[in-house]
């Protein structure tokens, strides 16, 4: 018999990684934000998608009040630099210390190691396949529960 | 963090501290069974609010318009948006804080997003622990909103106190065949994008057939709004109030809490009977005899689930081989 005690059953299959996808900044073209989500969907996780035109503290908020174990940027502008220290200063305000941060979009090869520096462990340009984001979500993402 | 911990922050107002013990009430962890049974004595002061109907009735716009209406009224809302699973890969996108906006970085305000997760009835068994939870940490108002696409959610909105309905104009067929269902359970309907053609009808369909139910004491009102304008939601804010001050009043407020807690109960309990059952191995392989005669059309499928149900007490009884 089994025990009503235990969580299994409710648990063992597993909880599903929970994701945010943001758009910090101005530009308004979402299109690569959306086909990540969408993948990422597709490979069984729940997306948080925020939409477009976010502030730094609006990301930081999400990430708190969702409870996300991963948190992925999507820019365009070329405002990384100035937006990226700003969005891990909002999330260190809030003490979250345990997100796996990834991003995407225009992000010139002789800044990736700037953002990395900044605590992103994945930096995906135009052009990339969904399911080595999928398959860095998978491998990266902090658990839980 | 620990259960404790968990419920020390969360009750010192750590925002941190609620998303944690959603996340494990959410996953239905020990520990998120253990904060729930610290805290439910505290819950009861917030007032919880379904907002339920049919994808693109414009739910997610009243909402966010009722949060900001409550806002302004000075009270702290926790919101708990709820969109479905996909039932092929269990993912799902949560797009609630798109139309949500100004009210996320408003300290005021707690959004959550909840994929359904599918199966099982357990969509209601944690929604009514997140209730709890966001109850606790003392929002004034907490505001749940479901698809109102099935039974599991139709259940969600039960968890709140008040359950209101949001339907359009030109949706006389759907407020047809509301007679049956959804409407028995809402307190309040609103007729939303009542700016589109057929407003008032729709509002004159739904209060003749108010009118021909059988009510207890509270009289669901029929309330139009066009969200995105901002009309006639402080006049449903004043609704919801005067419902919510019915279910505490001397009078009907037993009784009314009572109907609630029934609701909860009688829904946890469907919850974990049919996931104690399917658990059980044997069950499982005798449901895979029963299938293929009933497919074989040797059985029906009325015998087959009752020769189950008589297997049943045998079945929970006897220890799983390992």
């Amino acid at each position: 018999m089994n025990d009503p005690n235990t969580t299994s059953g409710s648990v063992a299959e597993g909880r599903p990684i929970r994701v945010l996808i943001a758009k910090p900044g101005l530009d308004g073209h979402d299109r690569g934000a959306k086909v990540v989500a969408r993948a990422l969907r597709d490979a069984g996780m729940e997306v948080v998608y925020t939409g477009i035109r976010q502030t730094p503290e609006m990301i930081a908020e999400a990430a708190l009040q969702e409870d996300v174990q991963v948190v992925g940027l999507s820019i365009l502008s070329g405002a990384h630099l100035g937006l990226f220290p700003r969005i891990v200063e909002e999330l260190t305000q809030r003490k979250i210390d345990d997100v796996l941060l990834f991003a995407g979009g225009i992000i010139p090869a002789e800044d990736v190691s700037q953002v990395e520096a900044l605590g992103f462990k994945g930096v995906f340009g135009p052009g990339t396949d969904t399911r080595d984001v999928i398959e860095f979500v998978r491998e990266n993402a902090p658990r839980r529960v | 963090m620990d259960a404790q911990e968990i419920v020390d922050s969360l009750l010192a107002g750590d925002r941190r501290a609620l998303a944690r013990a959603i996340t494990h009430v959410e996953a239905d962890t020990m520990i998120g069974r253990e904060i729930l049974r610290q805290v439910y004595p505290r819950t009861g002061r917030a007032q919880t609010i379904g907002i339920t109907g049919s994808a693109g009735t414009g739910k997610s716009t009243l909402v966010g318009a009722v949060a900001r209406e409550e806002r302004v009224r000075g009270r702290t809302v926790g919101i708990v948006a709820v969109d479905p699973s996909s039932p092929f890969s269990h993912g799902a996108i949560l797009g609630d804080r798109i139309r949500m906006q100004e009210l996320t970085s408003d300290p005021g305000v707690f959004l959550r997003s909840m994929a359904s997760r599918g199966n099982l009835g357990g969509l209601s068994e944690t929604a009514t622990g997140v209730v709890d939870l966001m109850d606790v940490f003392g929002h004034d108002v907490v505001l749940i909103e479901t698809v109102g696409a099935g039974q599991d959610e139709v259940e969600v909105a039960t968890t709140a106190q008040t359950t209101v309905l949001v339907t359009n104009p030109a949706a006389g067929d759907e407020v047809q065949s509301m007679k049956a269902g959804l409407m028995e359970i809402a307190q309040i309907m609103v007729v939303n994008k009542a700016d589109l053609a057929g407003a008032d009808t729709a509002v004159a369909q739904l209060r003749a057939l108010l009118a021909i139910a059988n009510h207890d004491a509270w009289k669901p009102p029929v309330l139009s709004t066009v969200a995105r304008a901002n009309e006639g939601v402080a006049e449903l804010v004043d609704s919801i109030d005067d419902h919510q001050e019915h279910t505490r009043s001397d009078t009907h407020g037993a009784q009314e809490r009572e109907r609630h807690v029934r609701g909860q109960i009688v829904a946890l309990v469907r919850a974990g009977l049919h996931r104690e059952v399917f658990e059980i191995d044997k069950v499982n392989s005798l449901l895979d005899e029963l299938v293929l005669e009933v497919a074989a059309r040797n059985q029906d499928p009325r015998s087959a689930a009752g020769e189950l149900l008589e297997a049943l007490p045998k079945l929970w009884a006897t220890p799983e081989e390992m």
